[in-house]
């Protein structure tokens, strides 16, 4: 079918490329606009590798086609990280607790849970657990995961309400 | 893992919408996508042209009417969730949406879309069916409305013609006087996965405790979800306790076939179902419930 030229925003930026109808955001997001962090697991929606912020709502890109993003808002795991390449508080403290081995879901993790933390800053184990339900990993257990974003948590509300935890 | 080619259009309005869907043939409308998208990667879906309804804010609803109340269908589940008018007058569906898929699923998928979907262990469809939601079927030569038993015609399957779309439904309200408490139970392997067995529960409770009126289904132990008149019929004129949700329940038994496959057995179904109805009337009940001993 006739290729389309297709504009949205990716990150704050607006980005365009050129795709099928049958290709899906995930596809576009890696292939025309080489934005590769996001990554492809499934392909059919169980993994939640290819998780992505539509709208700033997480979603899987692998169930969108990007002719349906069109207009949209886009926020990948390279939107994450500021401008100067710095790693997100959240991003640190993944690191900071061993919260990834291979690396493989990891982009997916840190989308759910930015998406998590915009709405909720102060969450328990369950809601962690929760937010991060739809995303498989196969080497962490999910432990140093729930650590790190408790521990981002933490670290966003000493940064915001100076005084207010030890 | 890639849908085979397919022509796109996403109409503006319902009008425009319906126009596409009657001029075109092999058309298929996608809402959230959660489910065809899957499908249309394997290829168990081929559609020559997608018609995108995402952008028809008429379909996006939630409205609170005197008898019911009236869901678009497109409304994103996530949005459902949300809504506090759902929450206040459809508490059923309130407690039966967390347990749709996952947050990244819940903010594509719409609660129109699993019930045309018609996936016998869907939550939205089963509660559909517990209180016997009327759904609106547009085409463009008018619309009609059918009882949801009447849409459902099996497992993936429902009497929704080529050139229709489902535009609304429309979950009853129960008006009468009385205290309203529903109950939602499953097992799944894991949070947010198919149900193995679900079980949704509401009963109008007067002054006394006493049951007025009940409505409970039953998801995956027939072919599709199972409203349980038997069931009803015990624990209406009822004060609600232990022995009553449990002698209640077990008149299930007689009403369901289950089947065995690889996540369960019948047998294993068939005491899940009676264990999770039971604990979906409890619910109902409310905290207030009577009793709490144990036979013996």
């Amino acid at each position: 079918m006739a290729e389309r030229n297709i504009r949205l925003r990716v990150n704050g930026a607006t980005s365009e490329g050129i795709a099928e109808p049958r290709v899906t955001l995930l596809d576009f997001l890696r292939d025309t606009l080489r934005l590769t962090g996001t990554h492809m697991g499934c392909e059919h929606g169980i993994c939640g590798a290819c998780t992505v912020m539509f709208d700033g709502a997480p979603v899987r890109s692998c169930l969108i086609f990007a002719v349906q993003a069109e207009g949209h808002d886009i926020t990948t795991v390279e939107g994450l990280a500021d401008e100067a390449g710095e790693l997100s508080v959240l991003q640190d403290c993944f690191w900071e607790t061993h919260a990834l081995q291979c690396g493989y879901c990891t982009p997916g993790m840190l989308i759910a849970a930015q998406a998590l933390l915009h709405r909720n800053n102060d969450p328990d184990d369950d809601e962690i657990r929760d937010a991060i339900s739809g995303n498989l990993c196969r080497c962490t257990g999910y432990g140093q995961i729930v650590e790190a974003i408790r521990l981002a948590a933490d670290r966003l509300n000493q940064r915001t309400n100076p005084g207010d935890r030890p | 893992m890639k849908a085979a080619a397919f022509d796109y259009t996403r109409p503006r309005d319902l009008p425009g919408l319906l126009r596409q869907l009657s001029g075109s043939t092999d058309a298929k409308i996608i809402a959230g996508g959660q489910s065809l998208v899957p499908m249309m990667a394997m290829r168990l879906v081929r559609p020559a042209l997608l018609v995108d309804i995402n952008d028809v804010q008429d379909l996006q609803n939630i409205t609170l009417e005197d008898d019911c109340v009236a869901i678009g269908a497109c409304t994103r589940q996530a949005d459902a969730e949300a809504s506090e008018v759902i929450r206040q007058h459809l508490p059923l569906l309130a407690k039966a949406l967390p347990f749709v898929g996952h947050d990244q699923t819940r903010n594509r998928g719409t609660v129109g879309g699993s019930l045309a979907h018609a996936d016998p262990s869907a939550e939205i469809v089963l509660v559909a069916v517990t209180l016997q939601a009327e759904l609106t079927l547009a085409r463009a030569d008018g619309e009609r409305s059918a009882a949801t038993d009447d849409f459902l015609d099996g497992p993936m399957t429902t009497t929704l013609e080529e050139d229709e779309c489902l535009t609304a439904i429309r979950f009853p309200r129960w008006t009468e006087a009385g205290r309203v408490g529903v109950g939602f139970h499953e097992v799944s392997p894991r949070a947010g996965d198919f149900a193995v067995v679900a079980a949704a529960a509401q009963l109008l409770l007067d002054d006394d405790g006493v049951c007025r009126r009940a409505a409970v289904a039953v998801a995956n132990t027939t072919p599709m979800p199972l409203r349980l008149a038997a069931v009803e019929n015990a624990l209406v004129g009822a004060a609600i306790d232990q022995n009553t949700a449990r002698d209640a329940a077990a008149l299930a038994g007689a009403l369901i076939d289950p089947p065995s496959d690889l996540h369960a057995s019948a047998a294993g179904r068939r005491h899940m179902a009676r264990t999770l109805i039971e604990r979906a009337i409890l619910d109902a009940a409310g905290p207030a419930v009577a009793g709490g001993q144990t036979h013996g």
